[in-house]
C-alpha cells in the first residue's frame, strides 16, 4: 500500500464518489454516511504520510512514476515533500468537516453534492502530489469542474454570474500557464518539474514564463488586482464550497509559486519580487480597508482572505530579497516558513470563519451584518467559537493566525523595515474589520426578533467548530512540529533561490 | 538551591485550570463551585509566588532561566517558551497573584447577583494566567503572547456586560488602540531580531553593546541609530498597554467593565505591563538617551495633563481612572530618567493603593445601588466606616503623604527627575511637581464628595413590598429611576468586600516604610535592572538616604511636594466642607478651561473623526472606486462587455439573408481586386 500511497490518496475519494452518487437521491442518508466513510478513510490513509515521510531523508519522497502519454513524454509522476504533506493533511482534514457541515444543510441532491466534494478532494490532493507539469495542469484545471458545479447548483441567487466570473478568471490565468508549459516542453522535451528546474533559460524567456505563471497563480491566491472573483464566488457558494475554496483551493496558488515560479524562473522572479511584494502589501492594507466596510459577512471574510494570503506571497518573495540582496539565508527561510505556516493556518481559520457564518446563515438565511446583533444572548457556545476564530483572524498569539504573520514580519524587517511596517499594519486593520463585525453580530442587545429565536449550535456543528478550534490552538501553541515537517523542503527552496540560471 | 520547574509551571497553570473549569463547566459546578476552583487556583499560585520570592531573596536560589519547549526553530533563529525568574519577576508575580487573589474574593460580593458569575471568574483567572506568562517570560515571543493575551481578556472584561452599547464600544476601542501600540511593539521585536539575531532576553542583553554605532537605513542617506529605533518601537507598545499619551484614550472608557477588573487589570497589573517591560529591557534602553528622553517627556505630559482631567470628573470610577493614567505617567517618567527601580517600586505600591481605591469605589457603588455619580453621594462615612477609612489610607498613599507607601515611591521619582540631566528633564520636573498638586486636588475632592459633607441622596420611604436587594448593573434600567433616590439606606458591604480592602490597606500603609531601603536604594533588583553609572540618579539619591524614618521626616518639607499636597488639602477642605457653592462659582469663572478638561482636550473626538470615521470613508472609497469601479467595472465586466459588443457586431454580419452575403462577397471582391490594382501600380 505504501508504494502507491499517493495514488491511493488521490483516487480513493474520486472512486469513492461513485457509490455515493449511485446511492442516488432516494437514499440521502446512505449517501451521506458513505461520503463520510470515504472522507474519514482518506484522512486515515493520509495520516500514514506522517510516519512514511522521513524528515531527514530526501526532499521528494514516496514517488511514483509511470509513462502516461508516450507521444508527449507526459508522465503520471507523483511525489511529496514536507510542504505537500502538510497541505494534503489540511485537505483531508477539511474535507471531513465540510461533509459533516453539509449533513442536513444540503437537502437538494445531497448525493451529488457529497460526490462533487469527494472528487474535488481527490483532485486537490493530486495537485499537491504532481511532479509532472502537465499532470499538475490537468489536476489544476479539473479541479474547477466540481467547484463550478458546487457553486452553480447549490449556490445563491447570483450564482451564475459568480460561477462564470470564477471560471473565466481562473481559466484565463491558467491558459497562459499552459502556453508557458508548451514552450518549456519544446525546449526541454519533458514536463518533469525537476528537469525543468535545471533547465537554463535566458532572462527574456524567464520573464515571459514568470508572468505566465504569475497570472495563473495570482488569480488563484488571489492577489490584487485579480481578486474580485473571490468575494463574488464566496457570497454565492454554499458553506461547504466556501470552506474548501478558502481553506484549500487558494493554497494551490501559493503552492504553484513554489513549484513553478521559484525553481523554473528564479532570476525573473528575483527581478520582479519587488512587484509581487508591493502587490502583497496592497493586499494587506488596501484590502484591509475594503474589508472594513463590507455589509455582507461572507464578503468581509473573503476580503480578509485576500489580505491574509498577502502574507503568503510576501513571505515567498521576500525570501528573494533576503537571499539575493542581503545574503541572509536564515531570514529567507524564516519568511518562507512563515508563508507556509500562514497557508496552513489560513486553511483552518478561514474554514472556521466560513463554517461560523454558515451556522448563522442556516438559522436566519441572511448574511447581512445588520440583520444580526446580540447573537451571544441566545448562542453563548457559538459565541465562544466565533470570538476564538475572530481572534485567530486578527492574529492573536496563541492561535495559528499569529504564527505565520509573525514570522513573515520578522523576516521582512531584515529585508526592509518599510515592508515590515506595512505588513504589520494588519495588526490594526485586521483587528478592526474582524472585531467590528463581531461587535455588530455577536455583542449588544437583541434588536431583530428573529435573532431571539435562534437555536444554540447542535452536536454536529459543535463537532466541526471544535475540530477547527483544536487545530487553530494546537498550531498556535506549538508550531514547531509543522515547521520541522517542512524544514528540509523550505531549506531546499531557499537554496534554489540563490542559484542563477542565466 | 535552584527553583524547581514544576513549581514555576504550576504558578501560571493553576489559574488556567481554574479558568477552564469555571468557564467550560460553570453550569455543572455552579456559582460556589466556580469561585471555589478559581480561588483555589489563585491560592496555589499566590502561595507559590511568595515561596519563589522568598527563595530568590533569602533562600539563595540563583536566577532561573530555562526554556520549556521550542516554539519554532528555523536556521539560526528560534523562539521558545520558557521562564526567567529573577527578583524583578518574583516581585511582579507576587503583586499580580496577591492582588488577583483579593479581587477574586471581592468578586464574590460584587458580582453576587450577576448572571455571568461563572464567566467572570473564568475571565479573571485567564487574565492571571496571561499576566503571569507575560512577566515570567524569558523571551520576546512569549512576552508578546502574554502582552496580547492580557489584551484579549481586557477586551472580554470591558465588554462583560455585552448588552450595553457603551461597553461594547469601549472594548473595541480598547483593543484597537492597544493594537496601535502592538504594531510598534511587533516592529520593535523585529528590530531586535534583525540587529541581535535572537529573541531570547539573556542573549539579546548580552549582545546589546554590539548595537552601539549600528544604524538602520530608513531611506537613502537617512540612517537612524539602532538602539533608539529598537527602544522607541518597543516603547510604542508600552504606550498602548500602559495608556501613555497619545494612546491613553482607551483607559477611561475601560471603566465600562465591572469594578473588580478595573482594580485588577486597569490599575494594578495589566496597565503596568509596559512599565515592567521597559524595566526588563533596561540593558537596551540604557543605550539610547534619545529614547529615554522621549519616554520621559511622554510620561511627564501624561502625569500632569491626564491628572487635570480627573479634577472635573463626577463619576467616582473615572476619577480613579484618570488618577491611574497620571500615576502611570509618573512611572514612565521614572523610566525616562533611568530610575527603573523607582518606576517598578512605584508600580508595586501603586498596585496596592490603587487596587484599594478601585475596590473601595466599588464598595461605595454597591452601597449606592450602582449609582456612580459623586454628585448624588456625600456623608457616606457613617454608613460604611471600613470603606471610608481604608479609602482614606489609599488616598493619602496616592497623594504621597509621608510614611504612606506612595510617598516613598513617588517622592523618590520626583527627586530622581530633579537630579536628572536628561534633555527635557526640567519640563518633566515641572510636570511631576504640578502633578503632585493636581493629584491631591482630585483625590481630596473625591473623598469629600463621597464620604463627607451633606448627603445628596434621599432614601425612599419603605413601602413594605419585598425589597429587591439585587444590584446587578446588568440591567441598564435598574437603579437609575431617579438620580439620588435610593430604595433603602446605604450599608457597609459584606465581609468578602471589606476584607480585601483591609488586606490592601495594610501594604498601602506599610510596604513603603518596610521596603524602601533595600528595594529602592539598596540595589535589591541586582542584575535584573541595569543602569549605566552616568545615568544612576537613584544611586546619587541613595547617598542621601538614611533610613525610611528620616526620609519620611524630611518629606514634611513645606517647600516640596508635601507643601503642594497641603495646599490642595486646604483648598478642597475649604470648598467642599465649608463653602460648597464656591465649587460652582469657580467652575463658571473658569468655564473655557473646564470645557477643555471636560472634553478631554478633544483627543477622543479627533481620533474618532479621523481614524474611525475616516477609516470607514477610506474603505468605502477603496471599495467603490477601486474594486467596484476600476477592477470589476472597467476591467472585468468591461472586457466582458467588449467581447459582447464585438460578438454583437459579428452577429449582425451573419443575418441569414442571402442578399446580405452576396453583397458582402461582391464588396469583398471589389476591395480585393482594387487592392491588387493599387499594389500593381
Amino acid at each position: 500500500m505504501f508504494n502507491h500511497l499517493l495514488s491511493l490518496l488521490i483516487w480513493l475519494p474520486v472512486v469513492g464518489a461513485v457509490p455515493v452518487l449511485l446511492a442516488g437521491s432516494g437514499r440521502p442518508s446512505l449517501a451521506r454516511w458513505l461520503a463520510l466513510a470515504v472522507a474519514v478513510l482518506t484522512f486515515a490513509v493520509s495520516l500514514f504520510l506522517i510516519p512514511q515521510y522521513h524528515l531527514d531523508g530526501a526532499v521528494m519522497q514516496l514517488g511514483e512514476d509511470h509513462l502516461w502519454i508516450a507521444s508527449l513524454g507526459v508522465h503520471y509522476g507523483l511525489a511529496v515533500d514536507g510542504i505537500s504533506v502538510a497541505l494534503i493533511l489540511l485537505t483531508t482534514f477539511v474535507s471531513i468537516l465540510v461533509i459533516v457541515g453539509a449533513w442536513e444543510v444540503i437537502q437538494d441532491k445531497p448525493h451529488q453534492y457529497m460526490a462533487a466534494m469527494l472528487v474535488l478532494e481527490g483532485l486537490m490532493i493530486g495537485v499537491f502530489c504532481a511532479t509532472d507539469a502537465l499532470l499538475f495542469y490537468v489536476f489544476f484545471e479539473a479541479m474547477l469542474i466540481p467547484m463550478f458545479i458546487l457553486i452553480g447548483i447549490w449556490g445563491g441567487p447570483r450564482r451564475v454570474y459568480a460561477t462564470i466570473k470564477f471560471f473565466i478568471y481562473t481559466f484565463l490565468g491558467s491558459i497562459f500557464m499552459l502556453i508557458g508549459l508548451i514552450y518549456l516542453y519544446q525546449k526541454a522535451g519533458t514536463f518533469n518539474l525537476h528537469a525543468l528546474a535545471a533547465l537554463p533559460l535566458s532572462m527574456t524567456e524567464q520573464t515571459w514564463l514568470f508572468f505566465a505563471f504569475l497570472l495563473a497563480f495570482a488569480v488563484k491566491v488571489p492577489m490584487v488586482p485579480v481578486h474580485t472573483w473571490l468575494p463574488d464566488a464566496h457570497v454565492e457558494a454554499p458553506t461547504g464550497g466556501s470552506v474548501v475554496l478558502a481553506a484549500v483551493m487558494l493554497k494551490i496558488g501559493g503552492y504553484g509559486f513554489l513549484r513553478f515560479s521559484l525553481p523554473i524562473t528564479p532570476d525573473a522572479a528575483a527581478h520582479f519580487a519587488p512587484l509581487v511584494i508591493v502587490l502583497s502589501l496592497i493586499a494587506v492594507v488596501y484590502i484591509g480597508y475594503v474589508a472594513l466596510v463590507q455589509d455582507d459577512m461572507k464578503k468581509l471574510v473573503a476580503y480578509s482572505s485576500v489580505a491574509h494570503m498577502g502574507f503568503v506571497t510576501l513571505g515567498i518573495f521576500i525570501a528573494f530579497m533576503l537571499v539575493r540582496d542581503a545574503g541572509n539565508l536564515d531570514a529567507a527561510k524564516l519568511g518562507m516558513q512563515g508563508a507556509m505556516v500562514q497557508m496552513i493556518s489560513h486553511g483552518f481559520v478561514s474554514g472556521a470563519m466560513f463554517s461560523c457564518i454558515g451556522v448563522l446563515y442556516d438559522r436566519l438565511h441572511t448574511r447581512q451584518i445588520k440583520d444580526y446583533g446580540g447573537v451571544i444572548n441566545v448562542m453563548p457556545w457559538f459565541g465562544f467559537f466565533y470570538v476564538l476564530f475572530a481572534m485567530a483572524n486578527s492574529g492573536l498569539p496563541g492561535t495559528s493566525g499569529f504564527v505565520g504573520e509573525f514570522m513573515v514580519v520578522l523576516a521582512s524587517f531584515s529585508a526592509n523595515p518599510w515592508i515590515a511596517l506595512f505588513a504589520a499594519f494588519t495588526l490594526i486593520i485586521g483587528a478592526a474589520y474582524t472585531l467590528w463585525m463581531v461587535k455588530r453580530v455577536l455583542w449588544g442587545d437583541i434588536t431583530n426578533p428573529h435573532v431571539a429565536e435562534m437555536k444554540e449550535i447542535n452536536g454536529r456543528e459543535t463537532f466541526v467548530l471544535v475540530a477547527f478550534a483544536a487545530a487553530v490552538l494546537a498550531l498556535g501553541i506549538w508550531p514547531q512540529p509543522l515547521i520541522h515537517l517542512m524544514d528540509n523542503s523550505v531549506a531546499q527552496l531557499v537554496q534554489q533561490l540563490a542559484v542563477h540560471k542565466i | 538551591m535552584e527553583l524547581s520547574t514544576a513549581i514555576l509551571l504550576t504558578i501560571p497553570l493553576a489559574p488556567l485550570v481554574g479558568c477552564l473549569l469555571a468557564g467550560f463547566f460553570g453550569k455543572f459546578i455552579g456559582r460556589a463551585g466556580a469561585h471555589s476552583v478559581t480561588i483555589l487556583g489563585l491560592l496555589v499560585a499566590c502561595g507559590l509566588s511568595f515561596y519563589v520570592l522568598y527563595q530568590i531573596t533569602a533562600g539563595g536560589a540563583p536566577v532561573y532561566n530555562h526554556n520549556l519547549y521550542t516554539w519554532f526553530e528555523i536556521g539560526k533563529f528560534s523562539a521558545s517558551v520558557g521562564f526567567l525568574i529573577d527578583r524583578l519577576t518574583a516581585m511582579m508575580m507576587v503583586v499580580v497573584t496577591f492582588v488577583s487573589l483579593l479581587v477574586h474574593v471581592y468578586t464574590i460580593g460584587y458580582m453576587a447577583d450577576d448572571p455571568g458569575y461563572q464567566r467572570f471568574f473564568s475571565y479573571i483567572s485567564l487574565f492571571t494566567f496571561s499576566m503571569l506568562m507575560l512577566v515570567m517570560s524569558n523571551n520576546f515571543m512569549q512576552l508578546f503572547f502574554g502582552w496580547e493575551a492580557v489584551g484579549l481578556v481586557s477586551y472580554l472584561l470591558i465588554g462583560f456586560w455585552y448588552k450595553r452599547p457603551t461597553a461594547i464600544f469601549a472594548n473595541l476601542k480598547a483593543f484597537l488602540v492597544n493594537r496601535v501600540g502592538d504594531f510598534g511593539f511587533l516592529l520593535g521585536i523585529s528590530a531586535v531580531l534583525y540587529f541581535l539575531g535572537t529573541l531570547d532576553y539573556a542573549t539579546a542583553f548580552a549582545g546589546a553593546d554590539s548595537l552601539v554605532g549600528k544604524t538602520l537605513t530608513i531611506t537613502q542617506g537617512v540612517h537612524w541609530d539602532a538602539p533608539t529605533v529598537i527602544c522607541v518601537l518597543l516603547f510604542i507598545g508600552a504606550m498602548g498597554k500602559s495608556a501613555q499619551v497619545p494612546l491613553h484614550v482607551w483607559l477611561p472608557d475601560s471603566m465600562e467593565g465591572p469594578t473588580p477588573i478595573s482594580a485588577l487589570i486597569h490599575a494594578a497589573t495589566m496597565v503596568t505591563a509596559g512599565i515592567f517591560m521597559v524595566a526588563r529591557m533596561s540593558p537596551l534602553y540604557e543605550l539610547s538617551s534619545s529614547a529615554l528622553s522621549f519616554i520621559m517627556i511622554i510620561g511627564a505630559t501624561g502625569a500632569l495633563f491626564t491628572g487635570l482631567i480627573g479634577i472635573v470628573q463626577n463619576d467616582i470610577k473615572r476619577v480613579v481612572a484618570y488618577s491611574t493614567l497620571s500615576q502611570l505617567g509618573y512611572m514612565t517618567v521614572a523610566l525616562g530618567v533611568s530610575a527603573y527601580s523607582g518606576a517598578v517600586y512605584h508600580l508595586m505600591t501603586h498596585a496596592f493603593f490603587k487596587a484599594l481605591l478601585f475596590l473601595g469605589a466599588g464598595s461605595v457603588i454597591i452601597a449606592m445601588h450602582h449609582e456612580q455619580d459623586m454628585r448624588y453621594m456625600g456623608g457616606l462615612r457613617k454608613y460604611m466606616p471600613v470603606t471610608w477609612i481604608t479609602m482614606w489610607i489609599g488616598s493619602l498613599a496616592l497623594c504621597g503623604v509621608p510614611f504612606f507607601s506612595g510617598f516613598y515611591s513617588k517622592d523618590a521619582i520626583i527627586e530622581a527627575v530633579g537630579e536628572s540631566h536628561r534633555w527635557g528633564a526640567s519640563y518633566a520636573y515641572f510636570c511631576v511637581m504640578a502633578g503632585a498638586f493636581v493629584t491631591a486636588l482630585y483625590t481630596f475632592r473625591q473623598m469629600y464628595l463621597t464620604f463627607h459633607g451633606k448627603e445628596r441622596f434621599t432614601v425612599k420611604a419603605h413601602h413594605g413590598h419585598g425589597h429587591d436587594a439585587h444590584h446587578d448593573d446588568h440591567h441598564d434600567d435598574h437603579g437609575h429611576h431617579e438620580p439620588g433616590v435610593l430604595e433603602h439606606a446605604p450599608t457597609e458591604s459584606p465581609w468578602v468586600v471589606t476584607l480585601p480592602l483591609v488586606l490592601l490597606a495594610i501594604p498601602s500603609l506599610l510596604i513603603g516604610f518596610l521596603t524602601v531601603g533595600p528595594m529602592l536604594f539598596g540595589g535589591w533588583f541586582g542584575q535584573a535592572i541595569h543602569v549605566d553609572e552616568a545615568n544612576n540618579v537613584l544611586g546619587e539619591l541613595a547617598g542621601e538616604f538614611h533610613g525610611a524614618l528620616s526620609m519620611a521626616l524630611h518629606g514634611f518639607n513645606p517647600v516640596g511636594p508635601f507643601g503642594l499636597v497641603l495646599l490642595a488639602f486646604a483648598i478642597q477642605t475649604y470648598i467642599y466642607l465649608f463653602n460648597p457653592a464656591l465649587a460652582g462659582r469657580v467652575k463658571s469663572a473658569l468655564k473655557p478651561l473646564w470645557t477643555v478638561l471636560d472634553r478631554k482636550y478633544w483627543v477622543d473626538d479627533i481620533y474618532f473623526a479621523v481614524f474611525a470615521r475616516g477609516g470607514v470613508k477610506l474603505g468605502r472609497l477603496f471599495w467603490k472606486a477601486g474594486d467596484a469601479a476600476v477592477i470589476d467595472g472597467a476591467l472585468v465586466n468591461g472586457s466582458a462587455g467588449l467581447v459582447q459588443k464585438i460578438a454583437a457586431a459579428m452577429r449582425r454580419l451573419q443575418s441569414g439573408y442571402l442578399y446580405h452575403y452576396a453583397f458582402a462577397m461582391i464588396l469583398g471582391l471589389i476591395l480585393l481586386l482594387g487592392g491588387f490594382w493599387l499594389v500593381g501600380h
